[in-house]
């Protein structure tokens, strides 16, 4: 296959839309139950977010195959059955061979069957597009996902624990253990952003930061050239 | 042009922001001062720091908001939210909580909102859960009465307050609710717990508490100034205060081994700072008189719940912030009457004479 069609522009739109402008957590505020419930540690939230995309691409790449054969009256129990089917593989998978994981994240693997973004991809975007848009799009999606529940992660474990990806070697092998940053030794913790209010209260700051990056960018677009160049100093100052 | 109108009869009054949060600041300073006297200079020096860190927060969200500052800051709103903050913390708790209460409550607890006058919760109540939820040792290390200038020296007291350890700590105990608390846990009864309580040491102050909370007499007296300022409706803290003394005396008539007295109910922990100070907040209270009566009830009964079998000794905090999140609702469903309808809206028919 020649990857080269990846940078051809539907693909490119996908992985903007999946990673930024349309992310699935900053920008479609979806998904917000796994979000909070498993970002305690950035580690978890990396587990978490690969066995969403890992569904969410097998669940886009079957709809969208089986998508001539779905009559629409009956698509959303379809997708529904199509979705648990697929996650009971992933628990079960987790269970073989990342038991520690699956530990921790147990009760949220079963519960990725009621995570609406997938429900969502599959209705919005695999039963009506080609197949390997959809992969795509799936997989793009998941890294989006993952992406916000790892920075989320990150940050509310550094905050409270003083650690970065603490038992990643668990997660990921022996090989993987130099992930494992302690960044603030001696750490008393900053005991609030463990908790579910402080989950909400960060993710709430970081899609600030998100919208505020988003309104800089709009600004500089939106600047003709000419007078871009006339006022390049002041524009700084007037961008909120 | 003079906007004064020049006939008629017209009282005018100033009623701006800067001018009432003088007063509410006003009347605290009496139970402050008290503080300060009762613990010695790290309660005086804990206050400093924590006010200054609410102007520095205020300041820097302002520029960031881009605004002017000085209006906004010059209007008393972060000092009397700093001076609640630190009224709220145990009197010997080192500088950095009062500076994180500070910047939880005006940032978390305010200006994220859209500042003074948007917020959902009080931010000074905010401030001391998110506190006491993140710092559970330090917010609960209660010292001894130790009046100003009689027990540590002046380098010492600078040392509590903004040193690394608390190595020359004074005897610390427990408040009253929080013994009582441990020691239901253990099966003892009232009269064991409570055989050296004093209810006039607890009215004056003379106890171990937060560091502006412990004189019930000062903030009743700074609290009924401010009604008597038309400041405050005195339906708020009736209602706070009536609901918690029914209730306790309910219970303490049933049992009086295992139920607080009315009188330990009203002289404990924040109930007085809570019922004149923070259930009067404007922004975060309803608006009608039968609204702030269903808040007041609403916090004294929430207030004597968590005391008596919730896990955490004193409950002021989280009844607040409760009912902070229901005030939307109130406010929705308690409306004042329209001049010429009934309560539901309908008009009223005229009835020719």
């Amino acid at each position: 296959m020649n990857l080269s069609i990846l940078l051809s522009e539907p693909y490119r739109k996908i992985t903007r839309d999946g990673l930024w402008d349309n992310n699935v957590v900053f920008t479609q505020h979806l998904a917000l139950c796994p979000l909070l419930a498993v970002t305690g540690t950035a580690t978890n939230a990396l587990g978490m977010g690969l066995a969403t995309t890992v569904v969410m691409v097998a669940s886009n790449g079957t709809v969208s195959l089986a998508r001539h054969l779905i009559p629409s009256e009956i698509r959303i129990p379809i997708f529904v059955l199509l979705i648990a089917a697929l996650v009971t593989l992933v628990d079960l998978f987790l269970n073989a061979w990342l038991h520690e994981l699956h530990k921790v994240l147990g009760l949220f693997i079963p519960l990725i069957v009621t995570n609406c973004v997938i429900l969502g991809r599959a209705e919005a975007f695999a039963s009506k597009q080609p197949v390997m848009l959809s992969l795509w799009d799936g997989f793009m999606m998941g890294a989006g996902f993952t992406l916000a529940m790892v920075a989320l992660g990150a940050i509310r474990e550094i905050s409270s624990a003083g650690t970065l990806f603490a038992n990643a070697s668990v997660l990921l092998g022996e090989s993987f253990r130099f992930m494992e940053i302690t960044l603030l030794p001696d750490y008393r913790g900053f005991l609030l952003t463990a908790l579910p209010p402080g989950g909400f209260i960060v993710l709430g700051f970081l899609v600030a930061v998100k919208r505020m990056i988003d309104q800089r960018i709009q600004a500089i677009q939106t600047t003709t050239p000419i007078r871009s160049v006339i006022s390049s100093d002041t524009e700084e100052e007037v961008a909120p | 042009m003079n906007s004064k109108p020049v006939s008629g009869p017209h009282v005018l009054t100033v009623r701006r922001v800067d001018a009432i949060m003088f007063k509410v600041v006003v009347a605290l300073l009496p139970a402050v001062g008290f503080g300060i006297v009762l613990f010695g200079l790290p309660a005086f020096y804990l206050t400093v720091t924590t006010v200054a860190a609410a102007l520095l927060v205020e300041a820097v969200c302002l520029n960031l908001k881009g605004v002017r500052v000085m209006p906004y800051l010059s209007d008393g709103s972060a000092v009397l939210t700093g001076l609640l903050v630190a009224m709220t913390l145990p009197p010997w708790a080192p500088w950095w909580i009062g500076v994180l209460g500070s910047v939880i409550a005006i940032i978390l607890g305010k200006q994220v909102y859209g500042g003074l006058g948007q917020n959902l919760f009080n931010p000074a109540m905010l401030a001391r859960v998110a506190l006491l939820v993140t710092f559970p040792i330090e917010m609960t290390s209660w010292v001894d009465v130790s009046p100003l200038f009689t027990g540590i020296s002046l380098a010492d007291s600078f040392g509590i307050t903004f040193g690394q350890s608390y190595s020359l700590d004074g005897i610390t105990g427990a408040t009253t609710l929080g013994a009582v608390k441990t020691g239901f846990s253990q099966n003892q009864t009232l009269s064991v717990l409570l055989s050296d309580y004093s209810g006039f040491l607890a009215f004056i102050g003379w106890e171990r508490g937060s560091l502006g909370e412990t004189s019930s007499l000062l903030i009743l007296l700074g609290g009924i100034w401010l009604i008597r300022q038309g400041i405050i409706q005195w339906t708020m803290p009736l209602s706070v205060l009536a609901s918690i003394a029914l209730l306790s005396t309910l219970f303490f008539a049933i049992d009086s081994q295992h139920y607080l007295s009315p009188w330990v109910h009203l002289n404990s922990g924040a109930l007085m700072l809570v019922a004149f100070f923070i259930a009067t907040d404007y922004v975060t209270s309803p608006n009608t008189p039968l609204g702030q009566i269903i808040f007041g009830t609403g916090c004294g009964t929430l207030i004597f719940i968590i005391r008596t079998w919730g896990g955490y000794p004193e409950g002021t905090g989280f009844a607040i912030l409760l009912m902070n999140a229901v005030t939307p609702l109130i406010d929705h469903y308690i409306k004042p009457r329209i001049y010429g309808r009934y309560r539901d809206g309908k008009p009223i028919e005229i009835q020719n004479p």
